[in-house]
């Protein structure tokens, strides 16, 4: 009986410590980003006695409890216009950075052994390009003997910012799928063959599953399932891997002050080492949070994540923010939160 | 008689305080428990005016013709429902008639000539089966089952049954394992404890008297079971598949896993589709305006077709119990 009263007095205590005393820090939005944000919360907790109620509920979602004030913050893989930011009074910035690798199961190539170029990749997806022998892939790679296989396109089949940041980089390389399809968190799959697999793990699950299949991954699940990826031709014509040095060197070669609100698009950028599928994960804040204590807990929590949390996002495959830039969200957008 | 009537007073007294308080008691509760009642009907009514609410401007932009278009174009807000309505009756067909048969056994064989000895294991068996968690089943169908059928199940039906005239399309096209019949296939053992927890029960409630006489005259099993259990139990059976197929429309992650998430609609049964519950758990989280509101007029049709195929089983089952006797 004691232990019941003392079990209902503490789940009491946490529900208030939750809500009046606001010790913690709230946040509500992608998937993509949480298990960095996660990692970075519990060593920041350890730290400083802080911790942070992140809920990753999907952008979209993030969007909603933002402009509902159910969160200190919002985070979302797709960036809101400067338009939007404007009519809802709220500042931008980038917070990790990440890639989305094409991936295929095809026997007898070694990972990263296959060359593919972007407006093939789009050709693919269109489903104008369905056998692995077809002649614009031959091309591609000469002196590979591809088989005659059918292609299976392999999407992700919930919204997510994944798929954004693919059909994004597929809308920047063909002007076909740009006028067909376009970007989206989840769009209409033209392919015939086109299956569709919930989240990271089911696109992976799908590729694993069914001989000659292509889909598209984030990078951690690439590493982790040790998959078959594509080397992918970028911007400026040469054939990168993905790994943390192409993904920063795309971070690297953005103008991130060219948009209003940080909202540049990483996809096919400019570099020789860029990798062209890099997206970043944004986060979203008020320029006047009705509670500035809480807003003030969040800059500190991601000022002291910037300085020490990159070695965390590393070996997660996530690409930590060059300092350059970490130093210019500092002095021009928190400087706006007032 | 006076004595008498002052003698039986002060209990009659006492009995009258006892009866208003029971009244009393009666009162309350039969509030109480009816309050409670209401409340599942204000949550049901909740559920579909809030349901219609968001549902609202898809409805009011497609009307009627949301569910026969067959279009799910997100980046351009061009939505129908037919492509998920096609994959949610489809599948479940699917699941129907491959349960149902192998259900029917079941219960037959538990009712009729199983041992008394197996009977409560194998009872238990099936209704263990259906504790089991969908998502486990989802997992099993896309780890397990999906390349299996690929490699082995898909080529066989392809080079027997596609290979007729008619239905030889609905063989058709590529074997990647997942699809709208690997979902019906999943679905029927999802649904089968179900069916036939329900058809043992109703075969049980055969008045002994009645099979065994038919025994008497000679019968064999199989006649029994066609001229006595089955008129007898006719629409409690029927009752238990529709409840069956209840489940089979509303299932979503077995489905999500194995069914391959397309939004196009093709005459082969290999093809990847999609069903409404499939397409409400892949789309909801990343869903805004617009497309959030065309989610909601899809679960609100999914409502309707499951409020139709359950009630029908609820009139059938009434109607089983009240023809055929009091046993419940």
């Amino acid at each position: 009986m004691l232990k019941m009263k003392s079990v209902i007095a503490a789940l009491g205590l946490s529900v208030l410590a939750a809500t009046s005393w606001a010790a913690d820090i709230t946040g509500a939005g992608a998937t993509f980003p949480y298990p960095m944000y996660a990692k970075w919360a519990e060593a920041y907790k350890a730290a400083t006695g802080t911790g942070l109620n992140y809920q990753s509920i999907g952008s979209s979602g993030g969007l909603k409890q933002i402009r509902a004030k159910t969160v200190t913050f919002g985070a979302s893989d797709a960036p809101v216009s400067g338009a939007d930011l404007e009519k809802d009074s709220m500042v931008q910035f980038p917070a990790i950075i990440g890639g989305t690798v094409p991936v295929v199961n095809l026997d007898g190539f070694k990972p990263g052994e296959l060359r593919i170029s972007g407006p093939v990749l789009a050709d693919i997806y269109m489903g104008t390009v369905t056998k692995w022998n077809d002649a614009k892939l031959a091309a591609l790679n000469p002196g590979k003997k591809l088989p005659d296989q059918a292609i299976t396109v392999v999407h992700r089949a919930d919204g997510s910012g994944t798929t954004f940041n693919f059909t994004d980089y597929l809308s920047a390389v063909s002007k076909d799928w740009a006028d067909k399809v376009g970007k989206g968190a989840a769009v209409k799959w033209p392919a015939d063959s086109s299956v569709g697999g919930k989240g990271n793990e089911g696109v992976a699950a799908n590729v694993n599953r069914v001989k000659g299949a292509v889909g598209y991954v984030e990078y951690a699940y690439v590493k982790k399932n040790n998959m078959n990826f594509l080397q992918l031709q970028n911007a400026s014509g040469k054939y990168v891997s993905p790994d943390d040095l192409t993904f920063a060197a795309a971070a690297a070669g953005a103008d991130w002050f060219s948009v209003p609100g940080m909202g540049v698009s990483m996809v096919n950028a400019k570099g020789n080492d860029s990798w062209p599928i890099s997206t970043a994960s944004f986060i979203l804040m008020y320029k006047k949070p009705a509670d500035k204590a809480a807003s003030d807990e969040v800059l500190k929590f991601f000022d002291w994540a910037f300085k020490n949390g990159k070695k965390m996002a590393s070996d997660l495959d996530y690409v930590p923010l060059p300092d350059a830039l970490t130093q210019q969200i500092r002095t021009k957008v928190w400087s706006e939160i007032k | 008689m006076g004595s008498i009537e002052q003698a039986s007073h002060a209990p009659d007294h006492n009995m009258l305080s006892v009866v208003k308080r029971q009244r009393i008691q009666d009162f309350f509760f039969h509030k109480i428990t009816l309050s409670f009642s209401l409340l599942v009907l204000f949550a049901l009514l909740g559920i579909i005016i809030s349901l219609l609410i968001n549902a609202w401007p898809a409805l009011a932009k497609f009307g009627f013709q949301f569910i026969w278009r067959v279009e799910w174009d997100i980046v351009n807000d061009e939505f129908g429902a037919a492509i998920a309505i096609f994959g949610t009756l489809v599948s479940a067909l699917i699941a129907l008639v491959i349960a149902v048969p192998l259900s029917f056994g079941i219960a037959l064989f538990l009712t009729e000539t199983c041992p008394m000895y197996l009977r409560r294991p194998l009872g238990t068996a099936i209704e263990l089966l259906a504790a089991v968690p969908s998502i486990i089943y989802g997992m099993f169908g896309l780890f397990i089952f999906a390349p299996l059928f690929a490699e082995y199940g898909q080529p066989a039906l392809q080079s027997t049954l596609g290979k007729m005239p008619i239905i030889g399309g609905l063989f058709g096209g590529a074997m990647n394992g997942v699809g709208i019949l690997a979902a019906g296939i999943v679905l029927a053992f999802m649904i089968l404890p179900f069916i036939a927890a329900v058809m043992r029960d109703v075969f049980e409630i055969v008045p002994p008297i009645l099979r065994e006489s038919a025994y008497g005259l000679g019968c064999t099993t199989w006649e029994v079971v066609r001229s006595i259990v089955l008129p007898y139990t006719q629409k409690g059976v029927i009752g238990g598949v529709m409840l069956g197929l209840g489940r089979a429309l509303g299932e979503t992650m077995a489905v999500t896993f194995v069914i391959g998430n397309s939004q196009r609609l093709s005459a082969s049964l290999f093809s990847p589709g999609t069903t409404i519950a499939s397409t409400l758990a892949n789309e909801f989280g990343e869903a805004a305006d617009f497309h959030l509101s065309t989610l909601f007029a899809l679960g609100f049709l999914l409502f309707v077709i499951t409020f139709i195929v359950l009630s029908l089983a609820k009139i059938m089952l009434i109607r089983a119990e009240k023809a055929k006797g009091t046993k419940t």
